[in-house]
């Protein structure tokens, strides 16, 4: 086995196995700074050994039990002074056997742990890169655009709370399931938003990172929960948005709207697994959330060959269901934007005018607008418009596109 | 395990008769449910006094050590097996006491 083959079996263990790994330590000393820590010095090791040693039979087996070892060592030595007993009873408890379907639930403990909502937003999305994605401190700090030290007190704090206040770790109860896997949903949405329209001035427009990043830990909540509807919509919503991610950003960096995009460049397979899922959707019969309408809005964009075929009258149809479940400007805003299209751009305007007072202050909202009075011949209107939505856009590739756009404007 | 829950109020009145009966109620309950370790409503910040006598003598001062809007109305003392359960008992609270209230665990 070569060097590079090595590696690539480090990294797919990596993937497949750390959240198993850090999942069983916590389960058995209770600790998720234990567990981190542990579970990072066997992968460390794994590093060291396994060029020389070969790859062993079973990654996993062996992550878990040098992870183990490594803890029991580190327990032992904060114990020093403590009783000989503890250190006793771990000795005799070594590595219980254990089914693999626990260990799955045992990575859903994990994760509903570290989306708890006794936990700030940004740390339960911090949490979960680093406990169940694996990412190092330096890899979130960086995709959050924040330094290091300050990530890692974050994360750090976060531990600490979750001992000291006793946030449990455990699968909440049937009661309060909904609510805490609508709570994971979002941690995994925003992952993935931030990766598919980067806000930073120095990154990339699209960071792939965070969207393979997010689309891996939704599959992984889809294995664990397959009868739920949202967690389905919401994977079928990233596979048919990261399918047209080679499309969205031109050769020289310029956002590529919907309209404009090259359609035979989207992923097949990607969207082919999206429609899969939306049609699950449709043969459940059951009323769908919110991720379910949007994953059914995509899949009406991305059935349609050219932009021309796009049936519109079904996209604000589902934006109508989609305003009855959740009343925000937001939505309303890309309502109107398919509206435009279906009834016209002075119809659309009317309703994007009368969410001033709500989104004033969000770049897409003076984008929508520029585009909408550019279409209407308002050349001067949609300059002002254009230039609010430059100044507030943070996308580099989006103010690339605003610009050029404004430019052209007659 | 035990946690401190705080009862936050921006308002210089006391429970009115109707909050009053919530909380009973929800004592009661605290009480019948195992929950129940201590609870109590203080006195307005006005009336506190701080001392120190970290030094050569007792300092004695008029007045809370914190000037705030918002101040510690009263507490429930509440013994729970986790977060989860003590966030629930929390939000009845704060349901009955009708104000914002804080979890804090015991070390």
């Amino acid at each position: 086995m070569s060097l590079a083959d090595v590696r690539e079996a480090i990294d797919q263990a990596h993937h497949e196995e750390w959240a198993r790994v850090v999942a069983s330590l916590t389960r058995r000393f209770g600790d998720l700074d234990i567990a981190e820590e542990a579970a990072a010095e066997a992968f460390a090791t794994a590093v060291g050994r396994w060029p020389a040693d070969g790859v062993p039979p079973n990654p996993g087996a062996w992550l878990t039990t040098t992870a183990n070892r490594k803890a029991i060592d580190r327990i032992r030595r904060e114990n020093k002074r403590d009783d000989k007993l503890k250190e006793a009873q771990l000795l005799y408890d070594n590595d219980p056997p254990e089914p693999l379907g626990a260990i799955d639930d045992e990575r859903l403990r994990l994760i509903f742990t570290c989306c708890h909502p006794a936990l700030a937003m940004e740390t339960r999305v911090a949490l979960t890169l680093r406990m169940v994605a694996g990412l190092t401190v330096p890899e979130i700090a960086r995709a959050f655009l924040v330094q290091k030290t300050t990530m890692e007190q974050r994360i750090t704090r976060a531990k600490a709370k979750i001992k000291a206040a006793r946030i449990p770790y455990r699968v909440p109860s049937a009661e309060d399931l909904p609510a805490r896997v609508s709570g994971v949903l979002a941690v995994l949405f925003l992952v993935f938003n931030e990766g598919y329209l980067a806000t930073g001035p120095d990154t990339d427009p699209v960071r792939h990172d965070l969207t393979a990043e997010a689309i891996r830990l939704t599959r992984l909540i889809r294995a664990l929960m397959p009868e739920d509807g949202e967690v389905a919509g919401l994977l079928a919503l990233m596979v048919l948005t990261e399918a047209r991610r080679t499309a969205r950003v031109s050769a020289t960096g310029e956002l590529v709207t919907l309209d404009e995009q090259d359609r035979g460049t989207w992923d097949a397979a990607l969207i082919a697994e999206g429609h899969r899922l939306v049609r699950e959707r449709l043969a459940a019969r059951v009323a769908p959330g919110r991720y379910q309408i949007l994953a059914a809005i995509s899949a009406v964009h991305t059935s349609a060959r050219d932009v021309r075929d796009t049936d519109w009258s079904q996209v604000v149809a589902l934006y109508d269901q989609l305003v009855r479940l959740d009343p925000s400007p937001i939505i309303a805003l890309n309502r109107a934007i398919a509206v435009a299209e279906l009834d016209g751009p002075e119809v659309a305007l009317a309703a994007v005018d009368r969410l001033e007072h709500k989104l004033a202050g969000y770049h897409a909202y003076h984008a929508t607008r520029a585009d909408l009075l550019r279409r209407l011949g308002h050349s001067q209107k949609s300059r002002a418009a254009y230039d609010k939505a430059i100044e507030m856009a943070g996308n580099t590739a989006e103010i690339a596109y605003l610009t050029r756009r404004r430019d052209q404007l007659g | 395990m035990q946690y401190l829950v705080s009862v936050i109020d921006d308002t210089a009145g006391s429970a009115t008769p109707d909050e009053m009966a919530a909380i009973n109620a929800f004592n009661d309950r605290l009480e019948a449910e195992g929950h129940w370790v201590f609870a109590g409503g203080l006195g307005s910040p006005s009336s506190a006094t701080v001392i120190d006598n970290r030094g050569e003598e007792a300092m004695f001062t008029d007045g809370p050590f914190l000037e705030s809007k918002e101040y510690l109305a009263g507490f429930w003392i509440m013994e729970a097996p986790d977060l989860d359960v003590a966030l629930k008992l929390a939000a009845d609270g704060s349901k009955a006491c009708n104000r914002k209230i804080e979890v804090r665990p015991f070390l």
